[in-house]
Order: C-alpha cells, then structure tokens, then sequence
C-alpha cells in the first residue's frame, strides 16, 4: 500500500498501461512477433467456435493469474517461484475446464486435452515471468489481458480463415453460397490439416512485417 | 523480326523511368529481354558473358518437355476414345486431346505469371520467368479432367507461397510446379486420386464402354491387381490412363535426353534417380511379402510419374543438391522413397511427387555435409604433407 501513497496516483487508463493492453495485440504480438503458443494455433483453428472459446479460456485464466501472482509477488520466495506459477496456473486452468464441461460441452470435447495444455502455454509463464513477478496488480492484470488478446486474435483470424476455405461454414454456420458449389467450387481439404494454420500464421506475419519494416530485425 | 523491332524501337520510350507507363517497366523489360537479347553491358571484372542467361535455359526446358507434351495430348484422346470403344486415328485422337489440354495450358500461365507480373510490379524488380517452365510442368503432371479454377488456384498458391516468399527465381526451397499439385492434392484429393483420369463427360452419340473404370494402373496395382496392367509396350509409347505428361517413357527419355546433351539438366540426378528405383524396387522383389512388392523391376520404372519426376522434377537445377557427390545422394533418395511410398504407403498411389518434394527440403543439409566431409578430407591431407615435410 505504501507504494500507492508515495507516488503521484496514475490514471487507471495512462498512456503506459494503454500500451500495456495494445502493444501484445499488434507491434508485440505473442504469436506473430515472439512466435510462442504456436502448438495450439496450429491444433484447435479448423473451425472458428473451439478458437474462441479457447480464446476466451486463455484471456480469463492469463488475467486471473497475473493478478495473483502479482499480488503474491513479495511473498513467494525465488528460489520455488516456478512451482507457485504452476500451481496458480493449474488451478485458474482446472476452473476454466470445469466451467467448459458444464456449459459447453461439445466444445470441450472437441478442444479435448488443449484446456489442459492452457498451462504449458509459453505465453502465460513468459508473462508471468517477465511481468506480474515485478509489477502491481493493476498493469499485470492489463498485461495479461493484452497478451492474451493478441494471441487470442490471432487464432480467431486462422480459425476465421481455415473455417470458411476448409468447410464454407462460419461458427457452424453456411456461408459459402450453394450456387457456387453448384458451379463447381469445392472446399479445400488442405485448409482442415494442420500445415495450413502454420501457413497462415506465416502469412500473418509476413504481412505484418511487410506494413512496418521496423519489426523486421526483431527476431 | 525487322516489324516487330520497329514496333519495339516506337513504343518503348513511353516504359522507360519518366515515359507514360512507367510502372510497367518491368513488364515491359520482362517481354523485351525475352524477344531479343538483352542489352546490358558488363561494367568491370569480366567482360565474357554467355548468351545463354536464364530465359534462353528455360527455353531448352520447354524443348525438352514438348515431346511428352504432344504424347500427352494424344493419349488424352486416345484414352476418351478407348472409353467409348472406338479406335480413333492419331489425328482425331490429338485433336480432342487438344481441346482438352489447352484450355488448362492458359489457365496455368495466366494465373502463375498474373501472380508473379504482380510482385515484380509492387517490388519494382526484374520479372523472374522461372514461371515459364514451371506453368508447363503443372500441366503435364495433372491429369486432363481437373477444374481449371483449382488449376489457377493452385498457381497462385505455389507461385506466392513456394517462390515470391523465399524472393523469387532462384530462391525456392521447393519446386513451385510440384508445390501446386501438392496443393491439389492434399486441398482436393478426389481429384488427383487416379481414378478420374479419363475424360468422361461424353460426348453426344458417345457411349461409355460397359464396365470401364478408367483407373490409372499405379492405382490398380495399388489395389492389388497386378494382371490388370496395360502391355508393356503400351507402358512404354504411353498409352494408358494418367496424368496429362506422365505417361509415356519413351517421350520422357527424348526429352531427358536433351536435357542432358545441352547440359540443362543434371545427368547424374537423373540416374541416380533411376538407381535409386531400381535399388528399392529389387528389394521388394527379394521380401516378395505382397503382389506389389513382386511386379518386376522394370514396369516399376513404366509405371506413373517415376520416369518424369525423374527427368524433369528431379533436376530442377534451383532446388536439387548442387555439389556432384550430393546429387547422387540427393537422387537416389528419391528413387528409394518413391518406390517405398508406392509399395508401402496405402493413401497414396504415386509417390515420385512427395518424394521429390520432401529430398528438396533436405537438399541444402546434404549439400552441407558433403562440402564439411570435404573440407575434412583436405585438412587431413594437409596435415599429412605437412607431417612428411617436417620429417
């Protein structure tokens, strides 16, 4: 609490923690940029439903966390660090696959063990690492979201992508008009295999990079 | 030549840097360097330069590939008319192989060379006709029934993805014709499966033959049906279902045999290939578990793709290994890994495709073991000599 009164207070929306929520949605994507949590873009994008609600689950369990463990950071002892961040984790991620089961269950059947792999995801141990350990709770909780964020777009524009090329549907539902299946357009098998999310992400990033060359050198 | 140098000499000024179009420079450069050769001069170091740049090579690719071009136009006939029952004359047979070939022949420029005209634009460098060959080789190893808009589709996708990411001619990892049938054939595997191969849409006054399946042979033996195959002799001229460039050895073997006088494609790669095929196939003949693991050597090599991904696919001179003990490796892993796809791979009917494909991801890593071997072998020479001179 000391901190609080010894500085000047800052606006809860500042010009840094507004940089905090949109910089890991654009100039330093998760996905894009630092090219982590790749495995589960690649497995969970065939169709745009199960890519949002593991969105969802990553934004909720990445916000939660960093607010924990930053409040907990004066408490936790270096030397076990890891091991608390695992547990925090696990648990917010048990939740998380609680809740799916009991509201959505179709859903959580087809993301299967991905819920679970919510918590090897580099992402959020790489926030939590880098940021909430030495932050207050406030940016941390906003870091977290933001990170989440980015990550979280990016896998709803692959699985937006791969959704309408590989089955014509969006969220389940027909969009590909049933003339042009007529004429002789066919959906495209190669948009439902795994490759083509790794193509896309490619693509993503190439057109990032391409818009604005100062990104290009960064990793 | 004299008309078309006028006219060339009239319009250019409007292309050049401050002329009307432009922005079109390098499309106008493309066509130009094409017609005529040329007109750069070296500034320092050598002043020799071969009048065969990379245009003038491409074009003996195109040579080489007009014989199984034509074989393939007149089996695509041959094939309907067998459909149907009717013996048709050579003539007759080419004709409607034309019609049917043509149309997928402009399709597979346009979209390929519409896509690279584009990013030679935005990029304002010179236009790569790389394309040149590989729009001819998309056709040659599709077969005659595909849909032209996955044709184009498939261009786009190898021309942007195989070649303008990696920045251009010259710098794909992969061959950009075998990028396209790969997305074919993983995007619309119904397709290219080897059942469809045949054009069956009948014509009027035309009826399909009772019982006619139209299934290329590498399908049929895949299915276990070894007696089924077409003679031996008709293997070899090309007279049996398949894709539109495939299917006749004896074409394919002019085509490579030019290849190789004029030095284009590597003989070496070539024959290791074919080695490599041999190799694989004697050794499943030796196991003999199951009937494909026992038709002969030598219909191994009739049957397919094998003899043209050897010739043409395999030498690609960009994405092959480029050090002389490196392409024999390089080959024979691709003669080995097509017969093993054919014999033990049950989702795919042919392989030389993948395999070639997936030994032009490893090129590069065999190129650098060989120089490392290389460099060992000369030092250890070296600290030879120097021992004997010490002595």
């Amino acid at each position: 609490m000391s901190e609080n009164t010894n500085n000047n207070k800052e606006p809860l929306f500042s010009y840094k923690n507004k940089k905090l929520l949109s910089n890991p949605i654009g100039k330093n994507n998760p996905i894009t940029i630092q090219v982590l949590g790749i495995c589960s873009v690649l497995a969970v994008t065939v169709q745009l439903k199960p890519s949002f609600v593991l969105a969802i689950a990553v934004v909720s369990v990445m916000g939660l966390s960093n607010v924990i463990i930053s409040l907990l950071r004066k408490t936790i002892p270096p030397r076990i660090r890891i091991i608390v961040q695992l547990t925090v984790i696990a648990s917010l991620v048990i939740i998380v696959d609680q809740v799916l089961k009991a509201a959505l269950y179709d859903v959580s059947r087809q993301l299967s063990i991905f819920v679970g792999l919510i918590i090897t995801n580099c992402i959020i141990m790489g926030r939590l690492e880098g940021f909430a350990l030495y932050n207050k709770p406030w940016p941390s909780f906003l870091d977290g979201i933001g990170n989440a964020a980015g990550y979280g777009a990016v896998l709803l524009a692959v699985g937006f992508i791969r959704e309408l090329f590989g089955s014509g549907t969006i969220m389940n539902q027909q969009v590909v008009p049933a003339f042009l299946y007529e004429i002789g357009y066919e959906n495209n098998g190669l948009f439902i295999l795994p490759p083509m999310a790794m193509i896309a992400v490619g693509i993503m990033i190439w057109i990032q990079r391409y818009r604005d060359p100062e990104l290009i050198d960064v990793s | 030549m004299k008309v078309i140098k006028n006219i060339r000499d009239k319009i250019r000024p409007h292309f050049a840097p401050g002329g009307k179009y432009e922005k079109l420079h390098r499309v106008w450069e493309a066509f130009d360097t094409f017609l005529f050769v040329p007109e750069k001069t070296t500034t320092g170091g050598s002043h020799i330069r071969d009048a065969v740049d990379l245009k003038r090579t491409m074009v003996y690719v195109i040579i080489a590939l007009i014989p199984p071009l034509l074989v393939g136009i007149w089996n695509t006939g041959q094939q309907y008319y067998q459909a149907v029952g009717i013996d048709p004359t050579i003539q007759e047979a080419f004709v409607f192989g034309f019609m049917r070939v043509l149309p997928i022949i402009i399709v597979s420029y346009a979209a390929g060379l519409a896509t690279e005209f584009l990013f030679a634009v935005i990029h304002n460098k010179e236009v790569n006709e790389g394309f040149l060959v590989s729009g001819m080789l998309v056709v040659l190893i599709l077969p005659a029934t595909m849909p032209l808009w996955m044709v184009a589709a498939a261009n786009i996708f190898a021309v942007i993805i195989g070649k303008e990411i990696f920045g251009g001619t010259g710098m794909n990892v992969v061959n950009p014709a075998l990028l396209s049938r790969a997305f074919i054939l993983f995007g619309y595997p119904a397709y290219l499966s080897g059942e469809v191969y045949t054009y069956t849409k009948v014509q009027e006054g035309h009826q399909l033959v009772d019982g006619y399946s139209g299934v290329t042979p590498l399908s049929l033996v895949a299915e276990g049906q070894t007696e089924a195959l077409p003679s031996d002799f008709n293997m070899f001229i090309g007279n049996m279902p398949g894709v539109i460039g495939e299917t006749s050895f004896a074409a394919i073997m002019l085509g490579g045999l030019f290849l190789a006088i004029t030095g284009v494609g590597s003989l070496r790669i070539m024959l290791s290939v074919f080695a490599g095929g041999i190799f694989m196939a004697g050794l499943f003949n030796i196991l003999a578990l199951n009937e494909y693991m026992m038709i002969p050597i030598h219909q191994h090599l009739l049957l397919g793709a094998f003899a043209f991904g050897a010739v043409y696919m395999a030498t690609d001179p960009v994405t092959a290994a480029q050090t002389g003990k490196g392409k024999y490796i390089y080959g024979f892993m691709i003669g080995v890994i097509t017969i093993i796809i054919r014999v033990v791979n049950p989702g795919f009917p042919g392989g030389v495709m993948i395999a070639i494909l997936f030994m032009n991801v490893f090129a590069p890593l065999i190129d650098h073991y060989v120089v490392e071997a290389n460099i060992k072998r000369r030092l250890k020479r070296l600290k030879h000599n120097q021992a004997i001179l010490k002595k």
